[in-house]
């Protein structure tokens, strides 16, 4: 019985701490938007975290959407011509990239290399009373160190998720086209034909923008609610990739549900 | 005007059930160099926070200037904060930002003042803690001894009102305690400001403190000018100064009796 009781006890513990820290985050959330003011007031500091987030993120987004483009052409173009239309490669290529693929894997590479580094810095920045330091100084640390990250995260993601497809577009090209010899006319007319701009561009960048806010309020939380210890920091770090990933993953489908409703 | 610019009175705060301070009292006066020391644990840290209105008390007040601290709100805390400067035990420098930045932020972030006179104050700030010439050095460049320094400056960036000390001496060599002493004494003389210390280091802080509190127990165990808590005859007052490794605070913490925890 008294194991039993235990059991629950630890399920009820879990379930009240998520729910906890889901307020938590929420409260971060509104907390960053009435501060926000400062952040476009002074755009240079949140220039300054775009390049930190987004600049230094380019590297790792243009190698992975261009072998992802590569892949793309190669299995599309031996899939589509055993049907008999391998010109449709681009269309291919170009939609699960826009609508699909840029989005989420430049939001997964997001949290993996921003995100984790939102994590540690703010982490560190708290447990070496850096965040304690401001606020004696009579500066609000949501306004002046956390929002300008969010406002960041949130102007990047879609940029982001632009080149991620433009240069994924350009890996299915030098596979079907350079290497395997698909016609380039054919290329790049099905898919100037096929892509519409409303409802496959526009809706990527709509779910790249929430993927932002999601990613970018996931790191800045984990960083500012970890332990200020090396441990703390090392598991909120983590925290952020795994629950990044995942409601990035279970947005993806609620919105692609939404826009195909639509 | 009183002559006292902080009091706190009957002071109690804990974390959940347990309460670190007991009704704790202590008034500092204005231009004077106060003392807070204690053992580890025994909440000094906690008063420079509740004086900073980071916490808020469980009951009693902590007041500067008349107004009570947890009485207002943020922005009033704020407009408090601006009259205060801290230096907190490792610095806490931004180690983004570079000396030059780090002591100019406090001035960007609360004047609106031009590039070329924030530029005289930094190195006149940075001057009066001998690191003018390490303006353009990173924090992750600095010693601790340094890096206190450069905190030290940036605490005092807008010439506050109160300076308060986060155990200043802590892991210093001597040479950078003599420094930091001295810097201590010299700027708050020189600003008007007052100042209060928290530490444990007893040959420091009575050879330039004009009054000390001894925190024990959650309460003022005693008080008085570093004279005469020297002649204290009091044994918890006397274990701490003569480091003493027994007596009112034991060397052991307490537990059950040692026969049982080894089964004899």
């Amino acid at each position: 019985m008294k194991i039993l009781i235990n059991f629950f006890e630890k399920v009820g513990y879990s379930i009240t701490s998520r729910i906890n820290r889901l307020g938590m985050a929420t409260r971060l959330f509104f907390l960053i938007i009435i501060s926000s003011g400062e952040s476009f007031r002074r755009f240079h500091l949140t220039m300054k975290e775009i390049y930190f987030t987004g600049v230094m993120s380019l590297v790792i987004i243009i190698v992975s959407a261009f072998f992802v483009g590569m892949v793309l052409g190669l299995q599309g173009y031996y899939t589509l011509q055993k049907y008999g239309s391998s010109e449709a490669i681009g269309v291919l290529v170009a939609l699960a990239l826009v609508r699909e693929l840029g989005p989420v894997v430049t939001a997964l590479l997001f949290a993996g290399r921003a995100g984790t580094a939102i994590t540690a810095e703010i982490g560190l920045m708290k447990a070496t009373e850096q965040l304690s330091a401001m606020e004696m100084m009579a500066v609000n640390p949501v306004g002046r160190i956390i929002a300008p990250r969010f406002w960041a995260g949130v102007i990047a993601m879609p940029i982001l998720a632009s080149i991620f497809s433009m240069v994924g577009i350009l890996g299915g090209y030098v596979v079907a086209v350079i290497v395997i010899g698909v016609d380039e006319g054919a290329f790049w007319s099905q898919m100037q034909a096929n892509v519409d701009f409303r409802y496959d561009i526009v809706n990527g960048v709509i779910k790249s923008l929430v993927f932002g806010v999601a990613c970018t309020i996931i790191a800045l939380f984990e960083g500012f609610d970890a332990p200020p210890t090396a441990e703390g920091v090392s598991r909120a770090t983590t925290r952020t990739v795994v629950t990044s990933s995942l409601v990035i993953l279970g947005l993806d489908f609620i919105l692609t549900s939404f826009m195909l409703g639509g | 005007m009183s002559d006292n610019l902080i009091n706190i009175e009957n002071l109690t705060f804990g974390y959940g059930k347990e309460l670190l301070h007991k009704g704790i009292n202590m008034e500092f006066q204005r231009g004077k160099v106060s003392a807070i020391m204690g053992g580890s644990g025994s909440g000094k840290t906690t008063i420079l926070k509740l004086i900073g209105g980071q916490i808020q008390p469980k009951s009693g007040s902590v007041s500067i200037d008349g107004q009570v601290v947890h009485n207002q709100n943020l922005s009033g805390i704020y407009k408090l904060r601006r009259k205060m400067g801290m230096l907190f035990q490792h610095g806490a420098l931004f180690t983004d930002l570079s000396v030059y930045e780090n002591v100019a932020f406090p001035m960007r972030e609360h004047t609106d003042l031009p590039e070329n006179i924030i530029k005289d104050l930094v190195l006149m700030k940075l001057n009066a803690v001998g690191l003018r010439g390490a303006y353009k050095l990173m924090p992750t460049e600095l010693s601790g001894g340094m890096a206190r320094r450069v905190a030290l400056a940036r605490a005092i960036a807008l010439d506050p009102d109160i300076i308060m000390y986060d155990e200043p001496f802590a892991g210093l060599d001597p040479i950078s305690m003599a420094v930091i002493c001295d810097l201590i004494r010299t700027l708050n003389d020189a600003l008007g400001a007052t100042s209060i210390i928290v530490t444990h280091d007893v040959a420091e802080t009575f050879s330039f403190a004009d009054y000390i509190y001894f925190v024990a127990d959650g309460i003022v165990a005693a008080e008085g000018s570093p004279k005469q808590l020297m002649a204290s005859k009091l044994p918890f007052v006397k274990q701490f100064i003569h480091s003493e490794k027994d007596g009112p605070v034991p060397f052991h913490v307490s537990a059950p009796s040692y026969n049982s925890d080894l089964a004899l």
